[in-house]
């Protein structure tokens, strides 16, 4: 990557030209080389249509990119890597910006040799080649799915500074699927099925219990994601959907789904997954991600570079128990909040991209967001969910973000009281 | 809901086309198919293998397979888990969530270690050398107490975890929503002031030069291990054995200049001395009453005490089996009293 391309150098750039545009406009305005100067671009060809047969972003994309944080986990196959929030908008994020989670590594599976089987207590215990799968009638459903996880580094307080980094192990793409429903159903459930165990294909087999009914209910399994094919690291060539859920439910590189008429009591829904609180007593099966927003511009890693003058704030805002149907937006660190504006589709158990436009005057801001969804519950306070829950929960901190936004635009994570 | 259309227009059509079922499609699994693939265990035993293994057993395959990331008594090593100890810390301010401190079913384990472990080389155990590596984990969590103890498809109901009852189910909401009162939206608090901020901590990767960040801990400087001096009181070649025994030991214990308690307190200076005087060390209840009761660390109490940790203090913290071979207690007791 040049020193033009990175992000450093961007932002630089970005702040440069700011000036400039200041200096100039108390003078007569200086003529923009990028208008008066014939640019290469403007001048010479371009690559043919078969250059790039499958497209990438333009090379001063670069730095939009998966972030881990290598301090998290012992070594980077069982690990996490986390979506660039803040250089998205609108509400879909492209395939290969979605976060990673392994636990043990990318599973690279020939969708030729790949079987789904169902077994347990059904009829017929089945088995369905890919080919099978795609001849069941498939529905389109965009979903986020957020590593109950997501924040978990925030519980105590404020300490990743960069929304990508604080609330990063989100994505939300439109899903491609056959009703689990449908095939569970093709193999015909004995009366006491209440469970199913779904099981991945890679080296960690990664199973976890779920309750028949949100089976029945609006799971998918899924082969495509934003109209391609799932990426192998997102569980291609099939992968489980469980729509509001916790992410670690949505089984990768699904192999088996197994039925059965009590939970298994599983390594990531025993020892993983269960919220201690401060009694020591831990919440298990919590599986619903409740509701939760986060601005992402500005953020610590999107600063304003453009001086004081009109802006947007932007961000996105989410819920397992359904839409959003509000976002509140507060300047000064919770003393007075406002509408913003939810624009673009409101889907259940998606996210939601919400804007607040105004005129910044160039003092410092606390910023904030705070959303309530169709359920009516409103996103808490960090305190709030301590109060709760304590400080050992980990999991499911939906908790309120603040950044410290200075006079120079730069914005830091902080708590307020 | 009049503010979002949309949402309506979605709703019909995510009703869908009703399929009655019966696609026939797929076909019917055999037997050898379905029992290659179903490996799952749960708590009341459905799905275990026959089979059986000793917690001896256990210990060699762990030493061998999966000390080298859990550390030999499952303290863990550098990030990756710890496998036991923890009692008592749930409700502390640093949990310590370990098999035998945090999860509720044996079964897990056995599941667990089948399907997905040794790590890069899963499903490779045999039902046996799975029976054994849970024994040795229990016995590490003092689940099981005997080193002869046998695990097996038999007597694993038997087992019952300590945090069996630490479970409860979801208790949300448990914080605010809409029919409890809408949120305050103007001069909803006096003053704000900043509490906390996460560039206090800097731990977060910041560009191309330093992609992973660091974890900001007081970490111990790793010193050059420190040439044990060879008094004329201490035979030079059994303490120099005794410095190769103690790499067992050093797991959990620091010896030497600058040595810092671990899990286990340094142990300058130990041999001959009242036992419980490392200052600063939290030592078990049991440790404390038998120095309460006047044990001193003379060679012979020391060598008891290597033999058979758990015989010859019953209760105390050290997870270790014990040293099988005399020449190697005797050993380590002299590279043991040359530090001072």
């Amino acid at each position: 990557m040049t020193d033009s391309t990175s992000r450093r150098g961007f932002l630089t750039g970005s702040a440069a030209v700011a000036a400039a545009g200041a200096v100039a406009a108390g003078s007569a305005r200086a003529d923009d080389p990028a208008i008066t100067e014939v640019q290469p671009w403007a001048q010479m060809l371009g690559d043919g249509v078969d250059a790039r047969p499958y497209g990438h972003p333009s090379e001063h994309e670069a730095h939009v990119v998966r972030r881990h944080v290598a301090w998290l986990t012992a070594d980077p196959i069982s690990s996490v890597n986390f979506t660039p929030l803040h250089e998205l908008d609108g509400i879909i994020t492209p395939n290969g910006l979605c976060f990673e989670r392994h636990h043990g590594g990318i599973a690279e599976i020939d969708p030729a040799q790949h079987r789904l089987m169902i077994n347990g207590l059904v009829d017929t215990p089945l088995v369905f080649t890919m080919q099978d799968l795609m001849r069941f009638p498939r529905e389109n459903r965009v979903y986020f799915l957020e590593c109950a996880a997501n924040s978990g580094m925030e519980w105590r307080g404020a300490q990743l500074n960069g929304c990508q980094f604080t609330h990063g192990m989100i994505h939300n793409v439109v899903y491609t699927g056959v009703p689990l429903k449908y095939i569970l159903e093709e193999a015909g459930l004995k009366t006491n099925a209440a469970w199913i165990l779904p099981e991945g294909a890679d080296a960690s087999a990664m199973t976890r219990s779920v309750p028949l009914s949100k089976a029945m209910d609006d799971c998918l399994v899924a082969f495509r994601m934003n109209g391609e094919a799932l990426r192998p690291e997102q569980g291609y060539p099939l992968r489980l959907v469980v729509p509001g859920w916790e992410g670690n439910m949505w089984i990768k590189w699904l192999r088996r789904i197994e039925v059965g008429d009590e939970p298994w009591h599983h390594r990531e829904e025993t020892s993983k997954y269960t919220d201690l609180l401060e009694n020591g007593v831990a919440r298990r099966f919590t599986w619903e991600m409740d509701v939760k927003s986060v601005i992402t511009n500005p953020s610590p890693q999107a600063p304003i570079t453009h001086g004081k003058g009109f802006t947007v704030i932007s961000g996105v805002a989410w819920s397992g128990r359904g839409t959003i149907r509000e976002v509140h937006v507060t300047l000064d660190g919770g003393r007075n909040w406002q509408q913003a504006r939810i624009d673009g589709p409101s889907l259940p158990k998606s996210m939601h991209r919400f804007y607040y436009e105004f005129d910044w005057d160039g003092s410092p801001l606390l910023l904030q967001s705070r959303a309530i969804d169709s359920d009516g519950m409103i996103q808490p306070t960090k305190n709030e969910l301590r109060e709760a829950r304590g400080y050992n929960s980990i999991y499911h901190n939906n908790g309120i973000q603040t950044w410290h936004v200075r006079e120079n635009g730069e914005a830091e994570n902080v708590e307020v009281s | 809901m009049s503010r979002f259309p949309e949402f309506l227009a979605v709703a019909l059509l995510a009703a869908g086309p009703a399929f009655a079922g019966d696609f026939g499609l797929g076909r019917p699994a055999t037997e050898a198919e379905v029992a290659a693939w179903d490996i799952d265990v749960r708590p009341d035993g459905e799905g275990l293998p026959e089979g059986s293994g000793s917690v001896a057993e256990g210990e060699e395959i762990f030493v061998e397979q999966c000390a080298v990331c859990h550390g030999d008594f499952g303290e863990g090593v550098d990030r990756w888990p710890v496998l036991a100890g923890g009692d008592g810390t749930l409700a502390s301010d640093n949990p310590v969530k370990t098999v035998g401190s945090y999860w509720p079913y044996a079964s897990t384990v056995y599941d667990y270690v089948h399907r997905a472990m040794p790590f890069g080389n899963a499903q490779s155990l045999s039902p046996d050398e799975v029976y054994a590596l849970t024994a040795y984990i229990l016995y590490l969590n003092y689940v099981v107490e005997d080193e002869e103890f046998v695990l097996s498809n038999e007597n694993f109901g038997d087992i019952e975890m300590p945090n069996v009852g630490g479970f409860i189910f979801d208790e949300r909401p448990d914080t605010p929503y809409l029919a409890q009162g809408a949120p305050c939206m103007s001069d909803c608090k006096d003053e704000v002031k900043i509490t906390a901020r996460a560039m206090v901590l800097d731990v977060t990767p910041d560009d191309e030069t330093n992609p992973g960040g660091e974890l900001v801990v007081v970490e111990t400087p790793v010193e050059p291990e420190p040439e044990p001096e060879a008094a004329p009181a201490h035979d030079p070649e059994l303490v120099a054995e005794g410095e190769t025994v103690f790499r067992k030991c050093s797991a959990c214990h620091m010896v030497g200049e600058g040595a810092k308690h671990r899990v286990g307190p340094t142990l300058n200076g130990v041999v001959g001395s009242p036992a419980g005087q490392a200052d600063g060390f939290k030592y078990s209840g049991a440790l404390t009453s038998m120095a309460e009761g006047g044990l001193v660390w003379d060679e012979e109490a020391l060598a008891a005490f290597l033999r058979k940790p758990r015989e010859f203090m019953k209760g105390t913290k050290m997870a270790f089996a014990g040293l099988k071979d005399e020449a190697d207690i005797a050993a380590v007791i002299a590279y043991l009293a040359a530090q001072e």
